[in-house]
């Protein structure tokens, strides 16, 4: 049975790459957008952050159980490439720990204790959101750069985090946008106009970046006829980004029309991004030194893990749309009766 | 301090100050379930009460327990590489399914659990509190196999330094997980009885005589009284298991260097290794030999036989193991102790139940004031003896990680030893803000629960759902 589809140690590698991309990109969007919110917090008023607050309270826990899935994925998939990424990333690991503990805490905290104490808490789950943004974009730059560690790679780093943050910041305006109405909402549109750029920016540094770090990744960029097949990557994403332009520019329109496109693009732009990246590094899992091939466990393991995961998978994803349905529509805030 | 120790500290704080919260999320998701069912039967607001109060404490630990979990994960790959590279192949898929079947569930419904009372309808809220509540053990469950497995290992072979699995029905229903799941589990219920009593002993010194309060502390005290000696009775099996599968762990506890026969049960010892022997040693006559065999003359392993030829130790360090075992089974008896005298006391003046509605054969006000204080005091009392039985458990399996297959020594990853132990102080700086926060968080929400009580709200009316001044936004 384990042969039924060729030979197991190639496919089931793919397939568990395939599994923890999928797990990362549904991070990066979901996570990305309640972290964006909390960046975004100190900008609100009081009854402003109260709100923000319900429109990601019942979801963020969640969105952060991908993250479990895809370093538990790369942790059951890939053992050993697990041991060599997460030890050189140790600081940044710890400061994303830190941030996330903080941050996850401070939601609870801030609504339960007494209220003397609420600013503590208010400005620790900004300070956790932030921290978390800035180290999972300082891993991605070093990730890009090979995982060296020298001044260059490092102050490349340092622009992928800001970028990061940035660019959870506008998915997160772009999430308030769909979520709120009235005066946030038209604050949320100024956030989402304002952090564009950011993406913009981002996005265009580690596009040039990761191609002149790597000359195999230059050539499956830049060969024909692959740049032919490549080509409509970067001119979709162009577009999504001038419509978003556009968009942010004239909202909010009469009658809430389109609250949800601006989350909806950025959602598909995260996700062509995410996919360029994916194009670039496979079949690399620490790049250029571990592919995924030699990285794997044993593929007994892998197919126990996979025929699970083929029957859990989409009973989960079912769930959380259920559970992403039932708090539809506006946010209000939030209340245990 | 090397790596390797920091390391280990670091493991030990990290995990410790996870397991406190996991052990009130297990038990209190079915005592809200108890609550929401029985308000789903009757009617009655004070079951709603309850479940209103309770549930703010359950989703501040279930906050607590999550994030706490996600650094756990992490710390596989950034302290112990070695451990997932030997053993990846048996606990992989472990995790994985405590991730695919448990996390994603609790997480999704823990949002209608919280939030969706009025949103949805009531079989459905109910759906939700009883998929967190499975949920929650069933991650309890998936974690409690493979550090069985890792105390006692089987169901697989060795390849090139790696194992891999051969038996999966071995590796899950390995011999010591009946014990330690039924262990933990029951103690996660310990644990919730004695918040919820103390709490409630709280709250009632404080003069509020709310419904729900005299009901919360009842079901308290009882289940208590209930659980203490089951729990008793499997931690007695379980040494027994122990005793078959780890014989230097149970050396350790016993703190007997020799093996021989008719060994005490020491009640008092400063076990030193040095010189291989205990000093000021007070115990009870051949009582440990006839826990551990049932014979007064049964043979208990001695700590000597854990000796290689070339003088390795192959035994736990003592102290550490001998003293929590110690203070779990003490917190055990207290608990004993302190639940039946509680019980007897309401029992006895059950007549003076207000209203004496028929079937209450419990009173609060049979309880003194000494019961009352003693069931605050004890309100924290198991998360110390979930602490101590963790640490007898991990600490007697030293110096293996998994026993006899690999040592923790070949596990830690080679992070120089100042950045392990800038790290384990800002964790435990931060561990111990955020235990203190939480500690206080409780008392503050029993006593804002109180306030309504309190002549200062003269014109309050009679629900404490409307006494609570403007709910906060997310509490
Ligand atoms: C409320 C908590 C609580 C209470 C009151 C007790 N225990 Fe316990 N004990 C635990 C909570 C716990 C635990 C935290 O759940 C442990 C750690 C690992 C495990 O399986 O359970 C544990 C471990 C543990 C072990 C170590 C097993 C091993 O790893 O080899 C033994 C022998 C006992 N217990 C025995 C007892 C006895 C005889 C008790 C009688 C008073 C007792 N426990 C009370
Ligand atoms: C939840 C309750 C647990 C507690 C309180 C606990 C506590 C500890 C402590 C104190 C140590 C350090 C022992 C020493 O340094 O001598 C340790 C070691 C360890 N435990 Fe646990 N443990 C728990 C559960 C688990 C579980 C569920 C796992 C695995 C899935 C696990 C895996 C380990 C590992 C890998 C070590 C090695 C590191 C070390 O020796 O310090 N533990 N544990
Ligand atoms: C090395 C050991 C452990 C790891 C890696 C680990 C990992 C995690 C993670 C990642 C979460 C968050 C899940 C989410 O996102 O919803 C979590 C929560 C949880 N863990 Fe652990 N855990 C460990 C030990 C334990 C132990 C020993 C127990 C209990 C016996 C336990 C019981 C739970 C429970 C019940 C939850 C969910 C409820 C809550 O958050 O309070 N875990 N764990």
């Amino acid at each position: 049975m384990i042969d039924l589809f060729g030979d197991p140690a190639i496919w089931l590698p793919f397939a568990f790459a395939a599994l923890m991309g999928l797990s990362i990109l549904i991070y990066v969007v979901l996570d990305g957008f309640d972290l964006g919110v909390g960046i975004l917090f100190p900008m609100a008023s009081r009854v402003e952050q109260d709100r923000m607050i319900g429109s990601i309270g019942p979801f963020w826990d969640a969105n952060e159980t991908w993250l479990v899935l895809a370093v538990g994925l790369l942790l059951v998939a890939f053992p050993t490439a697990h041991g060599m990424i997460l030890s050189t990333l140790y600081l940044p690991v710890f400061i994303m720990l830190i941030g996330l503990i903080l941050r996850g805490v401070a939601f609870e905290f801030r609504a339960k204790a007494r209220s003397e104490h609420k600013r503590l808490w208010n400005a620790l789950f900004f300070g956790g959101s932030l921290a978390t943004a800035l180290a999972q974009g300082f891993m991605l730059g070093l990730y890009i750069m090979g995982l060296d560690q020298t001044p260059e790679t490092l102050a490349f780093a340092t622009l992928t985090a800001v970028f990061l943050a940035v660019g959870y910041s506008f998915i997160g305006a772009c999430w308030l946008i769909f979520k709120t109405e009235g005066a946030l909402q038209r604050k949320a549109v100024r956030w989402g106009r304002e952090s564009l750029w950011g993406v913009i920016l981002g996005m265009g540094a580690v596009s040039l970046a990761s191609p002149f770090v790597s000359t195999r990744i230059f050539d499956k960029w830049f060969s024909w006829p692959e740049a032919l097949w490549l080509s409509p990557l970067p001119l979709v994403s162009g577009g999504l980004v001038v419509a978003l332009w556009v968009l942010l520019r004239r909202m909010p329109f009469p009658g809430d029309r389109k609250a949800w496109v601006p989350f909806t693009l950025a959602t598909t732009l995260f996700t062509l991004a995410f996919g360029g990246l994916a194009y670039s590094f496979y079949p690399y899992v620490v790049p250029e030194r571990l592919t995924i091939y030699e990285a794997a466990s044993a593929p007994e393991s892998l197919l126990i893990i996979l025929v699970g995961a083929c029957f859990v998978v989409p009973v989960i994803i079912a769930y959380s749309i259920f559970a992403y349905a039932i708090f539809r529509g506006k946010a209000t805030d939030l209340r245990y009766d | 301090m090397d790596t390797l120790i920091l390391s280990r500290i670091q493991f030990g704080a990290n995990i410790s100050f996870h397991i406190l919260f996991p052990t009130i999320t297990i038990a209190l998701g079915w005592v809200l379930l108890f609550f929401r069912v029985r308000y789903g039967q009757t009617g009655d607001m004070k079951w709603m009460d309850a479940y209103r109060f309770w549930v703010k404490i359950f989703a501040l630990s279930f906050a607590m327990g999550v994030v706490s979990g996600i650094t756990m994960s992490f710390q596989f790959g950034t302290n112990w590489p070695g451990f997932m590279e030997t053993v990846g192949n048996i606990a992989g898929p472990l995790l994985a399914y405590e991730v695919l079947t448990a996390f994603f569930l609790e997480a999704a419904f823990i949002g209608i659990m919280l939030f969706g009372f009025s949103r949805v309808p009531g079989w459905l809220h109910t759906l939700a509190t009883f998929l967190v509540a499975f949920g929650t053990m069933l991650s309890a469950f998936w974690i409690i196999v493979l550090n069985s497995w890792m105390h006692t290992p089987q169901g697989f072979e060795m390849i090139d330094g790696v194992a891999h699995a051969t038996d999966w029905g071995a590796i899950i229903f390995n011999p010591s997980m009946p014990y330690r799941f039924a262990h933990m589990i029951i103690a996660s219920g310990l644990t919730v009885a004695f918040l919820i009593a103390g709490v409630s002993a709280f709250r009632w010194l404080l003069g509020d005589r709310k419904r729900d309060v005299r009901m919360t502390l009842k079901v308290g005290v009882a289940m208590a009284a209930v659980l203490i000696p089951v729990q008793i009775f499997i931690g007695d099996i379980h040494g027994l298991n122990t005793l078959e599968n780890q014989p230097q762990k149970v050396a350790a506890m016993e703190g007997n260097w020799e093996t021989s026969t008719n060994v005490p049960l020491l009640l008092f010892a400063i076990p030193d290794e040095e010189a291989r022997e205990n000093r000021f040693e007070v115990g009870i006559p051949n009582l440990a030999s006839w826990i551990l065999t049932h014979h007064a003359d049964g043979e208990v392993p001695g700590l000597n036989d854990f000796v290689a030829e070339d003088g390795t130790v192959m035994h736990p360090p003592v102290a550490p193991v001998f003293w929590s075992f110690r203070i779990m089974v003490g917190t055990g008896l207290a608990m004993l102790s302190l639940s039946w005298v509680a019980v007897f006391l309401m029992w006895r003046r059950r007549h003076l139940h207000q209203g004496q509605i028929a079937g209450h054969w419990l009173a609060v006000e049979g309880l003194p004031k000494l019961v009352l204080y003693a069931l605050v005091a004890m309100a924290f009392s198991g998360w110390l003896a979930t602490l101590a039985g963790w640490y007898t458990t991990e600490i007697g399996r030293q110096p293996w990680l998994v026993q006899g297959v690999m040592t923790t020594a070949q596990a830690v990853a080679d992070v120089p030893a100042p950045m392990v132990l800038g790290t384990l102080l800002t964790y435990l700086a931060i561990y111990a803000g955020l235990i203190f926060a939480y500690i206080g968080v409780v008392v503050y929400l029993a006593r804002k629960a109180v306030i309504g009580d309190t002549p200062s709200f003269p014109e309050t009316p009679q629900s404490p759902k409307a006494i609570v001044p403007a709910l906060q936004p997310g509490e």
